[in-house]
């Protein structure tokens, strides 16, 4: 855990009587609804970045909008701060909750209130499980795409606060791509609704706005998904590498011949070693690195795409090439990379987890320049990487125990972040800013550009009142930096696959 | 004179904002009609032009905001890639700022997604001249509030377009055009039954007596679409370019119509209203030429959760705002334009 304080003191400057706020809230929610009692409140301390942890000072655990309406009312009329979270899986503390405010847990708004097999939709609420909305809509053949790794647990609600990705968003997106309209309620507790089931008409994109902007702009109440029917066929491909930057122009090659795979993955060899001894799912040990790739949709499509791709690794020297034979053999090659978090976590006593995202032409500069970190650190890295779209998941593994490893750690985790930026990239892809990053905020935008954030933050919420200190730093902190220690591999959700 | 104009836009931007004077933003003029009127000092960003980066294998175009569409319809197709979302280019022009600012796709949008959809980053001017750059040239990204994605559709009321980086897609192999005599009503059923046998249907239009679909991919997925659908292979010339520049005889107004754009839920039947129509997206999006009173039109869309925009003729364009968005609308505005220059008036009186 952090020794260091998580609020910049900008962000904790709140003056209303807290007294007056449990007695208000006391009187619009059941007695079950708010925990005021300091042990029920420590089940709230942190989320999935369980490095940083902060009591808040209410918790309310509203069931109906118009219970969540009078919170708002509330916190907006005494000027106390307000934090939703949903599962609380965050990775980068986005639902940590704020010292002054009330932390507003939306896990008992868990209802699919309609699956829609014909319009192809389904409207839940925002405490839905991703994982959920899908199984839900199976009976009819159909799925919600965007496929989190710890699907089975975030919420939806989460999904769209943080823009969540997937393995698969590079066919079929991110969150954004597959949610049609929000319902929300503003500070002031007017419910609005933003989006269509008619095709986006024009006007500025707020439903675009709200995705990804870390619940600092509204409270979401529900959410309409859109549902895509199961693909026919899928088909995956595990392909081995000499070296890892024959593995990357492999990717470069089959994108540039016209073939967008459902996904694309790579682990480089210490991560699939790690895999491998977890859960044994077949990884040639010897691969510098592996590719797994999968094409879906059409039979003839995949089968034509299946050939070019097939022919595209050979001609990138891979060693070996695999085709999944059935779906059990499909599954166990997925299962090492949705392992591969926590088969790091057994090999190294704590890691810590990046999610830069870098143009593709700069992977091989990008992992030599983290090499050469690695050693001048003397921290080892294993890279698990979204190759299709870029997005890298280096893990820094370290000793917490041993003394300024963590410090160590969190600057050369900073310096990754600012190599990514530096070749064109961003400091995170699908995690979030969170309070983790808040640091980084810094490199990627000029001061310019973070007061204009403030600006359209000031549009919702005037008084920065909806999860304050989070996202966008106030210039005055731009100078310190954050980290993601996980201690023993030990995550809040230990069950859940993460990438 | 042409390429980077960042200095001069910049400078113009500021003085205006000095002066608090109405900006009037244009690219090549093509959708004007589009809108309302905006009175203002002309901002033309006709001779900001040019490719900033291009890589296919990064599928990332960046490209400066007064680079004709054609232009870059020209270079992505060398490199056998195209923008999914098809912008129309009414009268043969239009800039790739003058799209994303409009927010409008054409008949790939059944199948790739909105403007909104491949919008990857932006540098602009706010209202107080400062060059900003928001999103970036990488696919995945959530540093910050996604700004780049709001400016899409907002016709340059919150800011002035410099560059965008917009995410580019493949171009397929092959191309077909079926043709089927099918009544309007049996198409969102039928279309339903294709898309989730993952067939690669990436238009449709219903002129209500027959349907015509554009297949795209590899001849082998062809062949078995065109197997399983049926219908009759046509000859498609330039019809589907015809369909998205507004240049079928379809959209020539009689006297008296208006030309309306009504978007839908997925099967809602149109509402019931006089006048020629034009389906596409599988009922999704009806082109109307009426001359219904615009309240008609408005309120019988309304009534299907569905928009109605009046795309030509005499009118207020868009359907009007509920109060809450209005609120959060003039407010983004103030935010990023405090004072008020950028296309005061396009959208809606007070924006």
């Amino acid at each position: 855990m952090r020794a260091t304080a998580l609020y910049h003191p900008d962000d904790t400057q709140y003056a209303f009587d807290p007294a007056e706020l449990a007695r208000r809230l006391q009187a619009v929610l059941p007695a079950e609804s708010l925990i005021v009692d300091e042990a029920g409140r420590r089940a709230y301390e942190c989320d999935g970045l369980s490095a940083y942890r902060q009591i808040p000072l209410l918790v309310a655990l509203p069931e109906t909008v118009a219970q969540v309406q009078a919170v708002l009312r509330i916190c907006s009329e005494l000027g106390a701060p307000v934090v939703a979270r949903g599962s609380g899986t965050s990775l980068s503390g986005g639902s940590l909750p704020h010292p002054q405010g009330v932390l507003l847990a939306l896990g008992k708004f868990n209802r699919i209130l309609e699956i829609d097999p014909k319009r192809r939709i389904a409207r839940v609420q925002p405490g839905v499980r991703n994982l959920a909305i899908s199984q839900a809509a199976a009976p009819y053949g159909l799925y919600y795409a965007p496929d989190p790794s710890s699907q089975i647990a975030c919420s939806i609600g989460g999904n769209v606060a943080e823009n969540a990705g997937g393995v698969h968003c590079l066919k079929y997106g991110l969150t954004v791509h597959n949610v049609l309209q929000v319902t929300m309620l503003t500070i002031e507790g007017e419910l609005v609704t933003i989006g269509s089931l008619a095709p986006e008409q024009t006007g500025p994109d707020l439903l675009g706005l709200l995705h990804g902007s870390e619940g600092m702009l509204g409270v979401i109440v529900e959410i309409v998904v859109k549902l895509l029917p199961l693909p026919p066929v899928t088909k995956t491909l595990l392909a081995a590498f000499p070296t890892v930057q024959q593995a990357g122009d492999a990717v470069a090659a089959v994108i540039a011949a016209g073939v967008i795979p459902a996904g694309m993955e790579m682990m480089d060899n210490p991560a699939l070693q790690a895999a491998e001894d977890f859960v044994q799912a077949g990884y040639p040990r010897d691969a510098a690195a592996i590719l797994l790739v999968e094409l879906d949709g059409q039979a003839e499509e995949v089968d034509a795409q299946l050939e070019r791709v097939h022919a595209l690794l050979q001609e990138h020297q891979a060693s070996e090439i695999r085709l999944a034979r059935d779906d059990a053999e499909r599954a166990r090659f997925w299962l090492g990379r949705k392992a591969a978090f926590p088969a790091v976590g057994r090999i190294s006593p704590d890691y810590y987890c990046m999610d830069g995202t870098i143009p593709r032409k700069h992977l091989a500069y990008v992992l030599q320049r983290m090499n050469e970190m690695s050693r001048e650190y003397g921290l080892p890295v294993v890279n698990v990487f979204h190759a299709g779209d870029g997005n890298l998941h280096p893990l820094i593994l370290y000793d917490v125990s041993k003394p300024g490893e963590l410090e160590r750690t969190e600057e050369f985790g900073g310096k990754i972040l600012e190599l990514c930026v530096e070749v064109g990239g961003t400091i995170t892809g699908e995690h979030g800013v969170g309070m983790e990053k808040i640091n980084q905020m810094c490199v990627q935008f000029s001061p310019a550009e973070i007061t204009q954030f403030h600006a359209i933050k000031r549009a919702f919420d005037p008084r920065a009142l909806l999860n304050p200190g989070k996202h966008i730093p106030t210039l005055n902190r731009c100078a310190e930096f954050g980290a993601m220690p996980v201690h023993g591999g030990q995550l809040p959700h230990p069950n859940l696959e993460r990438f | 004179m042409s390429g980077d104009q960042t200095a001069a836009l910049t400078e113009q931007v500021r003085q205006a904002a000095a002066n608090k004077q109405p900006l009037a933003i244009s690219g090549q003029g093509s959708k004007a009609f589009l809108g309302r009127q905006v009175s203002g000092e002309p901002l033309s960003l006709a001779a900001h032009t040019g490719i900033v980066n291009y890589e296919p294998t990064e599928l990332v175009l960046t490209v400066r905001a007064g680079t004709p569409l054609a232009e870059i319809e020209r270079i992505l197709t060398e490199a056998r890639q195209l923008l999914p979302f098809e912008p129309p280019r009414f009268d043969g022009a239009g800039t790739i700022g003058g799209a994303v600012a409009a927010g409008l796709a054409g008949p790939r949008r059944f199948a790739a997604g909105a403007v909104r959809d491949f919008m990857l980053g932006t540098r602009l001017l706010n209202g107080q001249g400062e060059v900003l750059r928001f999103g970036g040239e990488v696919m995945k990204n959530v540093a910050g509030y996604d700004v780049s994605r709001l400016l899409t559709g907002s016709f340059g009321t919150l800011g002035v377009l410099l560059d965008v980086s917009l995410k580019v897609l493949p171009a397929p192999e092959e191309e077909r055009t079926l043709q089927l005599a099918l009544a309007a009503d049996d198409v969102a059923a039928l279309l339903d039954r294709w898309t989730a046998a993952a067939l690669p249907v990436t238009a449709a239009v219903h002129d209500g007596d027959s349907l015509r679909l554009r297949l795209s991919g590899s001849s082998r997925a062809l062949d078995a679409a065109t197997a399983m659908i049926g219908g009759q292979q046509v000859e498609a010339g330039s019809f589907w370019q015809d369909l998205r520049d507004h240049a079928l005889p379809f959209f020539r107004l009689e006297a008296g119509e208006r030309l309306w754009r009504i978007g839908l839920p997925p099967h809602t039947p149109p509402p019931n209203l006089p006048g020629r129509w034009l389906s596409e997206w599988g009922g999704r999006l009806h082109w109307l030429c009426s001359s219904a009173p615009i309240a008609e039109v408005r309120t019988a869309t309304a009534a299907l959760q569905g928009q109605a925009v009046l795309f030509r003729g005499d009118g207020d364009p868009f359907p009007p705002l509920d109060p809450v968005s209005r609120q959060l609308q003039r407010r983004l505005k103030a935010a990023l334009d405090p004072n008020g220059i950028f296309n005061p008036g396009r959208m809606y009186p007070e924006l």
